[in-house]
């Protein structure tokens, strides 16, 4: 007994049937941000520190919009899906649980404050 | 049989007795950005979302950004954006079982650290 590993434990109990997702999904988020990052600090780079009435006729147009919401939402879809990875590396039992939906909650959270500033200035 | 024996089994050694290598640094480097960066992620939500709800909202939030010290944030953001990037880019390629060898493993982290570095200055030039 006090050499049984974790494997065999679990053999004979067959296939967990899922666990690619999470790394597909980092995955293909991966490359869209490869694309987005770079357009992102395009569009939104120069707008720090510029008047109130530039910055609202900037996001009023398609492309800065588009870029920007775009890198919001996907960019919260990865760490949501990333930081997960890290907490259950880190932390375990409830507490672990609790960090999860807290980072799930904050992630939608904040990609849905950051669109819903793009629709109010946009449309 | 789920747990009855975690803890109690003779481990092998773990990272605390190597010797602090470039490639284990630049690995965990890129969680460490990854995770630094919700606080950038934040920031940039609040400032639009301040523009989105008024003038004077906006040049509080702005002030607060473009600060000495929000320069100081912003800047190290876009250099933990750029290095996640570029140590994100090694894993896909590593994905694709391709650069493998510890040289070139090393290679690549050094392009990663030089090369946040260098994105940044042309980031903060340019843009």
């Amino acid at each position: 007994m006090r050499f049984l590993t974790d494997r065999k434990r679990a053999i004979g109990n067959g296939s967990a049937r899922q666990g690619t997702d999470h790394h597909w999904s980092m995955t293909v988020s991966s490359y869209g941000l490869l694309l987005l990052v770079p357009l992102f600090l395009i569009a939104f780079g120069p707008m720090l520190g510029a008047s109130y009435e530039e910055v609202t006729a900037h996001f009023a147009k398609p492309f800065p919009a588009i870029v920007t919401a775009l890198m919001i939402w996907v960019g919260m879809m990865h760490f949501k899906n990333g930081v997960r990875a890290v907490i259950e590396d880190y932390v375990h039992g409830f507490a672990r649980e609790l960090w999860i939906i807290i980072m799930v909650a904050l992630s939608y959270a904040t990609a849905a404050t950051g669109v819903f500033a793009i629709l109010k200035m946009a449309l | 049989m789920a747990d009855v024996n975690r803890g109690n089994r003779p481990l092998s050694p773990h990272l605390g007795i190597y010797r602090r290598q470039m490639t284990m640094i630049t690995s965990i480097l890129i969680r460490i950005t990854g995770v630094a960066l919700l606080a950038s992620a934040l920031l940039v939500v609040w400032w639009l979302l301040a523009a989105a709800t008024s003038p004077e909202y906006y040049v509080f939030v702005d002030s607060v950004i473009t600060s000495f010290l929000g320069d100081i944030v912003m800047t190290l953001s876009v250099l933990g954006l750029w290095y996640h990037l570029l140590g994100g880019v090694r894993h896909l390629i590593w994905d694709q079982a391709a650069m493998l060898d510890i040289e070139t493993a090393q290679k690549l982290g050094w392009t990663a650290l030089i090369g946040s570095v260098v994105l940044t200055c042309i980031t903060v030039a340019l843009v």
